[in-house]
């Protein structure tokens, strides 16, 4: 098998009295989108810095493409694509100009230079606004003119810091379009986001949560480590059924969605929930209930999270 | 009571408008948008950037007057009850208005204090949101220490503390963990039993699938209505993203 693009082995880093991450381990093969998933404060953002060789790992030691990078960071930066969580682009400069600036920055040769650049604003649907300043861009624009910024060298690898903060879900949907053709042309990606729902777009990933992995696989691997059944109720008066299953089971077992109650039921409390539902049907404040809902990576996250 | 065709909710109208329309030169930034929303319910506003959104949310909260159209929120006309609204609001925003050197104690007290709350009052209100939003381990911390599931409680205890009837959710739970996500939306679903309307607008959908409704807007207009189990059944979509995508992409 040929080297993984990313080699990551147990990783640790402290701010202080703070341990941001401990024992991180996982490798990216060449040619897949893969997810660091996790909330705020997970240390996401710390792993990509120590990935880009921006900042060196306490233990640990990570590769990618077969650089370290802890004694070769320059042949690291040189040879992946990446793109930070704040926008590094030149507000005042155009977006010729911008592409034009990163191009210098990574020493892309005049004649590759402008053939990229076609590339790249062909990809990008930035062709009519060459002339426009960055800053007059608009978020989902100035997301694109940034991917295709940290593209401009044709790296074999793409590092994207919660590429889609605050982007709306029109821009982002075209955004992971964007990253699925790169991928699909063979750039390897390691993308991190906060948004369970965007697990599922990637091939594997690794949930983080306080430093330490969670749990590592594809969608349905991490879905199959949710160790109980979630069932549906439906009924007129929701938070009734809420209130009453919430002394049975923790909080963040039973969500209100809506039009109907999700309820985690893990093994050793299924007898007793399941009683607890069939006396609420009886009574008519649950109207139907459906077992078997599937799970959602937040389901396994939940759940994984208590076990911690 | 009449079963309300827009709103299809049975219970006492807690916002109403009716053809609003916001013009900023010669573009409608919101073109005739109608809706209901019921005391207790979740209603979800949902658009892309330019959507229209934040300009309706404008006119709601009494910051900005419709071109044309009529509407009330808690009972107060949106064309010129301007300061009964802001009293009968909450407003909590994913990006804190909190002060972070002060202490959580602080900052409630601080914004008793811009609500016109007495200080007694205060005083009693705290020790009622303490319990509620379980912060009293914190009170005496400073705001920046908090962990960032507290910092969303606080956020929310500052918002609601002048009991407010409608509360405006911006993005609340955006990247916090899951398992506070899921008690901040326990905490709503509190206080919407209690008959506390929430309006929340988000970009993300793991927020949207909370909303007892959805509307969705775009190009000003509004182009979805109904439950998220409702959009999703009508539009065929297995995610309130898809249908999302699909209405405002025509795919």
């Amino acid at each position: 098998m040929s080297e993984p693009a990313v080699r990551v082995e147990g990783i640790g880093k402290r701010f202080g009295d703070t341990v941001a991450l401990s024992g991180v381990g996982f490798s990216v093969e060449a040619g897949e989108m893969f997810g660091l998933i996790g909330p705020d404060g997970a240390g996401k953002t710390t792993l990509i810095r120590i990935l880009t060789s921006l900042i060196d790992p306490d233990e640990g030691e990570a590769r990618v493409l077969g650089y370290s990078v802890r004694t070769e960071p320059g042949r690291v930066r040189e040879t992946i694509g990446y793109m930070p969580q704040r926008f590094s682009l030149y507000q005042d400069l155009s977006v010729a100009e911008n592409l034009r600036f990163f191009a210098d920055l990574f020493g892309v040769a005049a004649a590759e230079r402008r053939r990229r650049t076609e590339e790249l604003l062909a990809f990008s649907r930035l062709g009519d606004f060459v002339k426009r300043r960055a800053g007059a861009l608009s978020g989902g624009m100035k997301q694109k003119l940034a991917l295709s910024c940290a593209l401009i060298h044709t790296p074999k690898l793409l590092v994207l810091d919660e590429p889609t903060t605050g982007v709306d879900p029109v821009s982002r949907h075209d955004f992971w379009e964007m990253l699925e053709r790169l991928r699909s042309q063979g750039v390897t990606i390691v993308v991190s986001t906060p948004y369970m729902n965007e697990a599922a777009l990637c091939r594997r990933m690794v949930l983080i949560h306080k430093g330490r992995i969670l749990a590592a696989g594809n969608a349905d691997e991490i879905a199959g480590l949710f160790p109980g059944t979630i069932y549906a109720l439906f009924g007129g008066d929701l938070r009734s059924i809420s209130t009453r299953l919430r002394p049975s089971v923790p909080a963040e077992f039973v969500r209100i969605l809506g039009d109907r109650v999700h309820v985690i039921v893990l093994e050793d409390a299924r007898g007793a929930i399941e009683a607890l539902i069939d006396s609420m049907e009886r009574e008519g404040l649950v109207a139907r209930a459906a077992r078997e809902v599937p799970p959602g990576i937040e389901d396994a996250f939940v759940t994984l999270m208590r076990n911690q | 009571m009449m079963i309300d065709p827009v709103s299809g909710e049975d219970r006492p109208r807690s916002v109403t408008v009716r053809e609003i329309t916001r013009m900023f030169g010669d573009f409608a930034a919101v073109d005739r948008v109608s809706f209901d929303v019921g005391a207790g319910e979740i209603f979800g506003l949902l658009g892309a950037n330019g959507a229209g959104k934040t300009t309706t949310i404008r006119m709601l909260i009494g910051l900005l007057r419709p071109t044309s159209g009529t509407g009330t929120v808690g009972g107060w006309d949106i064309n010129t009850q301007f300061e009964q609204i802001k009293k009968s609001i909450g407003y909590m925003s994913q990006k804190f208005s909190l002060y972070n050197d002060l202490t959580v104690g602080e900052n409630l007290q601080f914004f008793g204090g811009v609500y016109g709350l007495g200080s007694l009052e205060v005083a009693a209100r705290i020790e009622e949101l303490e319990e509620a939003l379980e912060l009293g381990a914190y009170l005496k911390r400073p705001t920046a220490a908090l962990p960032l599931g507290f910092k969303q409680r606080l956020a929310l205890g500052a918002a609601i503390l002048h009991r407010p009837s409608i509360l405006f959710l911006d993005e609340p739970t955006s990247g916090i963990d899951p398992i506070a996500r899921r008690h901040f939306w326990a905490l709503i679903n509190e206080l919407a039993a209690g008959g506390v309307t929430g309006i929340v607008t988000t970009h993300h959908m793991d927020e949207a699938e909370y909303c007892n409704r959805l509307c969705i807007m775009h190009g000003g207009k509004v182009v979805g209505l109904g439950s998220p189990a409702e959009l999703r059944a009508e539009h065929r979509a297995g995610s309130i993203e898809d249908v999302f995508i699909r209405l405002v992409k025509g795919k």
